[in-house]
């Protein structure tokens, strides 16, 4: 009996019996669901992370407080430490210090009032993080100073507070309870992701020390943005930056109280992250994979039994071994080839609606189904069928044809 | 003196000495003991013998369906004893024609796809459709290709079962009971049917029966007891 006829007797059997096919079926269009769909929104959200951690800029290094081993008192870092990084000769590969910190406020302005996130900064900060103003001006040196009530908005906020993105500059808004007056807005970039950045408010770092945001050691900054002269330079500034702050805070080699990320880094961290949910997405789905074979061979050993007589009418009419072990194997792969196929197109749709309500809600995921997931899922669920139809399989073809047809 | 006959005859079935011994846990079955059977090509016979006589294992081994415990057994002049599985199954599929008293049909399959089963297994390259269709019109059931056996009375279904059992042009038929799920009509029908494709196209036919109205209408009968031929 040749493979074509094979396939078509298994395709009538299958047919037979439609709804147990179907059952038998969903558990494997269940576990290939899951694993394109996880493997479609886990690659949309990588991407969507790389592509945030890039927009940061190749030449940017973050320096933020504590170290990786547990470093007996820490000294936090401070604005006199964010002075020392400037110096030209210790730090010749660094060409922009931005020191600051980060909390978040409530800001009413004419009874509307809307929770965002506060930033407080020195005027280098504009230029280091590439901020742009569709109106008025960025905190100067003088509003540094001088402590100025200032805030630069973000386009989100000037939304919610006065309904427009536009001659917002001269009013007055309110942070937690204490006028600010407007003296910039920023231009939009639309939600990025995780973070939106057009939901901010800016203000001199030295402002929100005295009024906003307290920390328990005077002139305290939460974060040094430091600026490289080139993204090669950036190993080098690193070195630079770590030789000043270890002088500064005394700490012995090896016990850094501070540390220093460049954008590879985060890249390093997101990976590792993306990666460990990839493995356990990817068990997950393995494991749904899993029963829905062991479901395959439970319904195909169901079937052998309720066959025996068919079994041993077939070998007392010639069938050999082979015959009836490829008969049942042709079953269960078809079983399991179906439900990858019905998995594929049901993990499609899955990634296209999570597509879909995560750019309703503004985080820019786009799932991206490969190839190769598709590849994987059909010749993964086709091993599954093989695999746990090829026991059932076997004990159809080892059954003794007088035995077989003796079966009631 | 024995061999020079068989020489001479030509003979589809030859088996001397066959014995068969069923064991179950310490009890052994003697289910044939000894049993010597020469049929020639062309013969219409029936076995006889009261229940647990050994017909069925007798038939189950003529039609290599199982395996003697000792003993010869020829088939058309190859000895079977030594064959593996899957020469049994050749011979199975080219040399015998099985009918069997509950028809064994396959519920889903029309009555064409059933006669054509034993074609799809001999793995020739001809036109089985049209071989099936003949063998089911030399039957009668012409009008009734595309029935399934609940669509068909008993010795309908019988009928699909002899098309089936002569569709390759067996060595011999092999009938178990084949009148016994049927009424005297139809079962009237289905021997006339056997003794015509005996005498018209001399087909080799051995029926097992309870009945000695049917084991009267063919040539010969043979009586089981205990395992062994019956002396007359
Ligand atoms: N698979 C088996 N295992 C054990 N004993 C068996 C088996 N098959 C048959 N026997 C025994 O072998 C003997 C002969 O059985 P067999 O079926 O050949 O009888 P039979 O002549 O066909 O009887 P009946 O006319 O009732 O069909 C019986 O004693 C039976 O119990
Ligand atoms: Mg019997």
């Amino acid at each position: 009996m040749n493979y074509l006829n094979s396939f078509v007797v298994a395709l009538e059997s299958l047919a037979a019996n439609k709804l147990r096919s179907a059952l038998t079926v969903l558990g494997i269009v269940i576990g290939v669901a899951a694993v394109i769909a996880m493997l479609a929104v886990g690659r949309g959200a990588q991407s969507t992370i790389t592509g945030t951690i890039e927009g940061i800029g190749t030449n940017l290094l973050f320096v933020i407080s504590g170290g990786n081993s547990d470093v007996t008192n820490p000294k936090p870092l401070t604005l006199a430490d964010s002075q020392a990084l400037r110096d030209s000769f210790a730090a010749p590969s660094v060409i922009g210090v931005a020191p600051m910190m980060q909390g978040s406020a409530t800001v009413t302005a004419q009874g509307e009032s809307t929770s965002t996130m506060l930033e407080a900064v020195t005027p280098d900060y504009g230029w280091v993080r590439n901020l742009e103003l569709t109106e008025g001006e960025f905190i100067s040196e003088a509003h540094i100073l001088a402590r100025s009530a200032v805030v630069v908005l973000g386009p989100d906020v000037a939304e919610e507070l006065f309904g427009r993105t536009d001659g917002v500059v001269g009013e007055t808004v309110r942070i937690e309870g204490q006028p600010f007056r407007v003296i910039g807005l920023l231009v939009s970039r639309g939600g990025s992701g995780f973070t939106n950045e057009d939901n901010r408010v800016i203000v001199p770092l030295t402002t929100a020390q005295a009024r906003l945001l307290r920390r328990s050691t005077p002139n305290r900054v939460d974060m040094i943005i430091v600026q490289a002269a080139s993204s090669e330079a950036v190993p080098q500034a690193s070195e630079e930056i770590a030789a000043i702050l270890r002088a500064r805070h005394r700490t012995g080699i090896g016990a850094d109280d501070f540390t220093v990320l460049n954008q590879q880094d985060f890249l390093d961290t997101a990976a590792a992250v993306t990666g460990v949910l990839t493995i356990f997405l990817g068990g997950v789905a393995a494991i749904s994979l899993l029963v829905g074979g062991i479901g395959i061979m439970n319904i195909m050993l169901v079937s052998v039994i309720e066959r025996t007589r068919e079994i041993g009418l077939r070998k007392a009419l010639g069938a050999r071994k082979r015959d009836i072990m490829i008969q049942f194997l042709a079953e269960s792969s078809m079983l399991s080839l179906l439900g990858g196929v019905l998995g594929i197109i049901l993990g499609w749709l899955i990634s296209a609606a999570v597509g879909a309500v995560a750019a309703a809600s503004n985080a820019d995921i786009t799932p991206v189904i490969g190839v190769d997931s598709v590849l994987l899922a059909t010749l993964f669920s086709m091993a599954v069928g093989l695999f746990f139809g090829l026991y059932p399989a076997n004990r159809a073809a080892s059954l003794e044809p007088v035995e077989a047809l003796r079966y009631e | 003196m024995e061999a020079s006959i068989s020489a001479k005859k030509d003979l589809v079935i030859e088996a001397r000495n066959l014995t068969k011994v069923y064991t179950m846990g310490d009890v052994e079955v003697h289910a044939l003991r000894g049993l010597s059977l020469q049929i020639e090509r062309g013969e219409i016979m029936s076995i006889m013998g009261p229940s647990g006589s050994g017909k069925s294992t007798l038939m189950n081994t003529l039609g290599c369906l199982d395996r003697p415990t000792s003993g010869e057994y020829y088939l058309d002049g190859e000895s079977v004893a030594e064959m593996n599985d899957d020469q049994l199954a050749d011979v199975r599929n080219r040399k015998v024609g099985f009918i069997f008293q509950t028809f064994n049909l396959l519920k889903r399959a029309s009555a064409l796809a059933n006669v054509e089963l034993p074609l799809r297994y001999a793995n020739r390259n001809e036109d089985r459709t049209q071989i099936a269709r003949q063998a089911l019109e030399s039957v009668g059931l012409g009008e009734r290709l595309h029935h399934k056996p609940n669509e068909l009375s008993g010795g309908q279904q019988q009928r699909v079962a002899i098309a089936r059992a002569l569709v390759n042009n067996p060595a011999f038929i092999m009938a178990d009971e084949p009148t016994g799920n049927l009424d005297s009509k139809s079962g009237d029908e289905i021997m006339k049917m056997l003794l015509a494709l005996n005498k018209e196209r001399g087909v080799t036919v051995i029926i097992v029966t309870h009945d000695p109205e049917i084991a009267k209408r063919t040539e010969r009968v043979v009586t089981i007891r205990d395992g062994q031929v019956a002396d007359k």
